[in-house]
Order: C-alpha cells, then structure tokens, then sequence
C-alpha cells in the first residue's frame, strides 16, 4: 500500500517566514476573520431582545372605588411592570411604581407602619414614595391618579 | 522566549498523550479516485445539522409553544427581533437542505456500495438518521402554528392512524388528543427540541464512530482495479487535506444558506384557524410529496383492499428495505450486485416523478 503525498503534505516542513507565502496568509486570515465577523455580528444583534412598545404611557385602570378601604393598598398591572395603589387612612389615592429602586423586588404596603415597605432587604418608602430607610437609592416613581366614576385611573405624571 | 500558546499546549502536553492523537489524525487517510466527491455529501448533512443546531437554539430565545403564542412570537422573530428574519430563514433552508443532502448521501452510498460487509451497521444508523430528519422536518413544520402546517399535520397525522390496532393510539400519540390542539403544538415542540435531538446526538455520534473505525469505503470497481494495478491506489491524508476540502464546502455553504434566506426569505402564512375550512391546494413540504401524491393516486379499493392501506404497507416496505439492504445484499462478487442499484434507480426515478407530479398537480 503506497500513498502519494501531494503539495500540501510538505506543508509543515516549509520554511514561515516566505513572504509571499507571509502576504497569502494575511489576506486569507482577514477575509476569514471578517466572514466570521459577518456571521457572528447578525447572531449579536439577534439576541438583543427587541423593544417592545411600554403601555404605561396610557391611563390605566388600577382599581375600582369599592376594591379599597381607607388604610389598605393593592398591587395593579402598569404595562410590563406592577404599580401599587393606596388609599390612605385620610381617604387620599397614591399610586406610584412598585418597583423598588434597590433590587427591583415589589414593594407593599404596610397599614401597621402606614409606610410601603420592601420585603427584600427592609427598605422603607413614605407615601409620597420617598425613600426613608434601608439600601434604596431613589424614590418610587410617582403616577398621577384619577378617579372617574367609581373606578381609579392612573398615569405617568406629564411632564411640563 | 515561551509564549502563552506554548505554556497552555505543554499543560495539556503533561496530562494527555497529544502525540498519540496527533499520531491518529496523520494516520488517518482518505481513498482519492474518481468518486472521491461523493464523500463530502456526509459532512455537508453534519455541517447543516450543526446550522439547525445552532439556529435552532436562537429560535428558542424568543419562540413560544401555544396556540395563543406560537404565530404571534413567530411573526415577533420575523418582523421585530433584529436579524430574527435571517435565523428563521436560514433554518428553514437549511433544513431543507439537510433533507435534501441526507437523501443525496444514501443514494451515493447506495451506488457506490459502501454499506457492504463490514459496514452493514453504518448503513444502518444512517438510515435511521435519514428517518429522524424526517421526523425533525414533520415535528418542526407545525411550529409556527400557520394554516398550512396546521392541515398538513392534520393529513400527517390521520395518515399512520388508518393502520389496524396500532393506528389510532399512535394518533393519540402523535397529537395528544383526538384533535390538533394547543397540546399537539407542545407535544411536536418537545419532540423537535429535546427528543429527536437526544436521538439524533447519539445516532451521529455512533455513525461517526462507525465511520471513524471502519475507514472510508472504496468502491468495488475502484478497489478492483487497485488490486489488478497496485501502483494506482491514491489516498490523501484526512488531516489536513480532506478536512480543509470540506471546509471550505462548508464555507461555501453557509454563504449560500445567507444568500437564500436573504433572497426568498420563508414566508409565515396566516395563523392557524381549527374551526376554518382546509385553503384549496394544500401540500405537504417538498420531502414527503412523493407518499403524499401516491396516497392520493391510489384508488379507494384495491382487489378488495383498502387502497390508502396498501399505500401505507409498501411505505412501510420500502422503509425495511433500505434499512436492512446490506443483508438483502449478500453476494460476492460486486457485478452481481445490480439489481440492487437497478432497485434504487427505479425508486429515485418514482421518487423524482411522483414529486414532480404533485408540485404541478392540482
């Protein structure tokens, strides 16, 4: 059994540092590495998730009037993301994101402490959605609140 | 002056006996005459079945099985997710084409004799891995929950359900209910992603392992003449003469399934109504329109048989063949092997009519 060698075979045993064969190398491996970029560059675009249209911008229905008594709250959807509504002892609606701005776990209300509080990592907020105690950087944002009728609407506050 | 590349190698160096494989790889040669072409149809099947892998896994970023979810995330992929018209694309086409190239490697294996004695078991495992495809194809095709593939896995389904005693719970089986429903979707979903893989891994791995302690098959006719002039035997080595070939097959490839799916990007269809009327010219996909064409062909009654049964029993016929051939095919000297190519001629030629006649038909 004899096998014949053909060009290739000699390869390894050939002296590198040819400059042509320097040259052929250099142009072989930048078209290679730019069809690899050509065909890894689609793949990264593609697992960027795609942005999907935030209903919050429109009022949203949280509740109706006989949903709440006075001292209690309710969580309510608020396009991807949960809001919390609340009527406080006083009678007064406040609704913001429920959202917490440390780790992002949602928050609730507690009519004990008449405070919303963040069962996570015991952060604090105040009804106007201040942060008062705990690891949260930021306030809760606010939503504007209106009632018509018997049911609740909320809203991103306008800006101007 | 060590370079990093140097440190890693000789780290694997001190723990695993490189030269050995090394050894191995340079060992390895592949037969070079007149047919050598015909060997690289198997790695063209294995790079597209690599293509489906992978694009396959970036469908899975943002499918969703359901009747309510699959054609909305489907119709997601194809107009919001940047490039998702492109993945969905290539792994339509690609899978067509891997149908395509699996059935080309059987014939060329067929001709060229290579599931003869020792690599009956080869021959074997492929056959079922052709099987499996399409099994991929079917499962894969109701995915997108659009009207053609709800009625086409309507009819596909209805199809092995006319076979006495077994036929009905294997309907059952297949759709998950007596209807194609939201379970079917998620039953033909979990066999395309996690069943028919976990088959498929294990059937190509012991295929190539086949492959790998067999060495590549010579056809009879060449390996005659080899014995008659000794002088004429060629072989290239596999590594890395064969291995850069197929490469740059592959290279090629890709770029063709890029210019496919960029040119006639898959279409989506209208979403799956159950309670609408089956759309006039309904066909299955390309690979089983030559069963489809011959079931619709066939009269009701055959000398007193039911005719879509007979239909089903020579399938079924055919399929045993080409699955045990390497022993129907038992005798010695290679020109007496004809019939068996002279078989496989008619069946390619009523494979390409019957496919022919049901893409024109109406």
């Amino acid at each position: 059994m004899s096998s014949v060698p053909d060009a290739s075979a000699a390869a390894p045993s050939a002296p590198p540092d040819l400059p042509r064969r320097r040259l052929v190398n250099i142009l072989l491996g930048t078209g290679l590495l730019a069809s690899a970029a050509s065909f890894l560059y689609p793949i990264m675009r593609y697992l960027v998730p795609p942005k999907l249209p935030d209903l919050g911008g429109d009022s949203v229905l949280a509740a109706k009037l006989s949903d709440l008594k006075p001292n209690t709250a309710k969580t309510f959807r608020f396009g991807t993301r949960p809001g919390l509504l609340i009527e406080t002892a006083a009678g007064e609606y406040r609704a913001m994101s429920a959202t917490c701005t440390h780790l992002g776990c949602t928050v609730q209300y507690r009519p004990d402490l008449r405070e919303i509080w963040c069962a996570c990592h015991n952060g604090m907020y105040d009804l106007n959605g201040r942060n008062i105690s705990g690891p949260p950087p930021r306030p809760l944002e606010a939503f504007e609140v209106q009632v018509r009728g018997d049911e609740i609407f909320v809203r991103r506050k306008q800006e101007a | 002056m060590a370079s990093p590349a140097t440190g890693v190698r000789d780290w694997f160096h001190e723990r695993f006996d490189l030269e050995g494989i090394k050894a191995l790889a340079q060992k390895k040669k592949v037969p070079a005459h007149r047919y050598s072409y015909w060997y690289f149809l198997g790695g063209m099947t294995l790079f597209l079945f690599g293509v489906q892998v992978v694009t396959g896994a970036l469908l899975l970023m943002y499918y969703r099985p359901g009747a309510d979810e699959a054609f909305e995330s489907v119709q997601l992929i194809m107009t919001q997710v940047q490039f998702g018209w492109l993945v969905r694309s290539v792994h339509s086409w690609s899978a067509n084409l891997l149908i395509f190239m699996a059935f080309a490697h059987m014939f060329s294996v067929l001709f060229l004799k290579s599931y003869r004695k020792p690599r009956e078991l080869t021959w074997v495992s492929g056959i079922l891995l052709l099987f499996l495809m399409l099994g991929f194809g079917f499962s894969g095709y109701l995915l997108p929950w659009n009207t053609l593939s709800y009625f086409a896995t309507k009819v596909g389904t209805e199809i092995p359900a006319q076979i006495p005693i077994i036929g009905h719970p294997t309907l059952l089986f297949l759709r998950g209910g007596e209807e194609i429903t939201g379970s079917t979707l998620t039953r033909l979903f979990g066999f395309h992603v996690a069943i028919l893989p976990a088959i498929a891994t294990f059937l190509i791995c012991l295929h190539l392992a086949l492959i790998q302690w067999f060495g590549m098959s010579v056809p009879p006719r060449v390996e005659a003449e080899w014995e008659a002039n000794p002088a004429a035997r060629r072989e290239i080595r596999f590594f890395p003469n064969f291995v850069l070939r197929e490469l740059m097959a592959w290279y090629v490839a890709l770029g063709m399934l890029g210019v496919l799916a960029a040119l006639f990007p898959w279409s989506l269809g209208v979403k799956a109504d159950p309670f609408g009327s089956a759309p006039a010219g309904i066909k299955p996909e390309w690979y089983f329109l030559f069963m489809f064409q011959t079931l619709k062909l066939i009269p009701a009654k055959v000398l007193g048989m039911d005719g879509e049964m007979l239909g089903i029993l020579a399938f079924g016929v055919v399929g045993a063949v080409a699955l045990l051939l390497p022993f129907l095919d038992r005798t010695k000297p290679f020109n007496t092997r004809r019939w068996i190519s002279g078989l496989a001629c008619v069946f390619l030629g009523y494979m390409a009519a019957m496919t022919v006649y049901g893409w024109v038909a109406k």
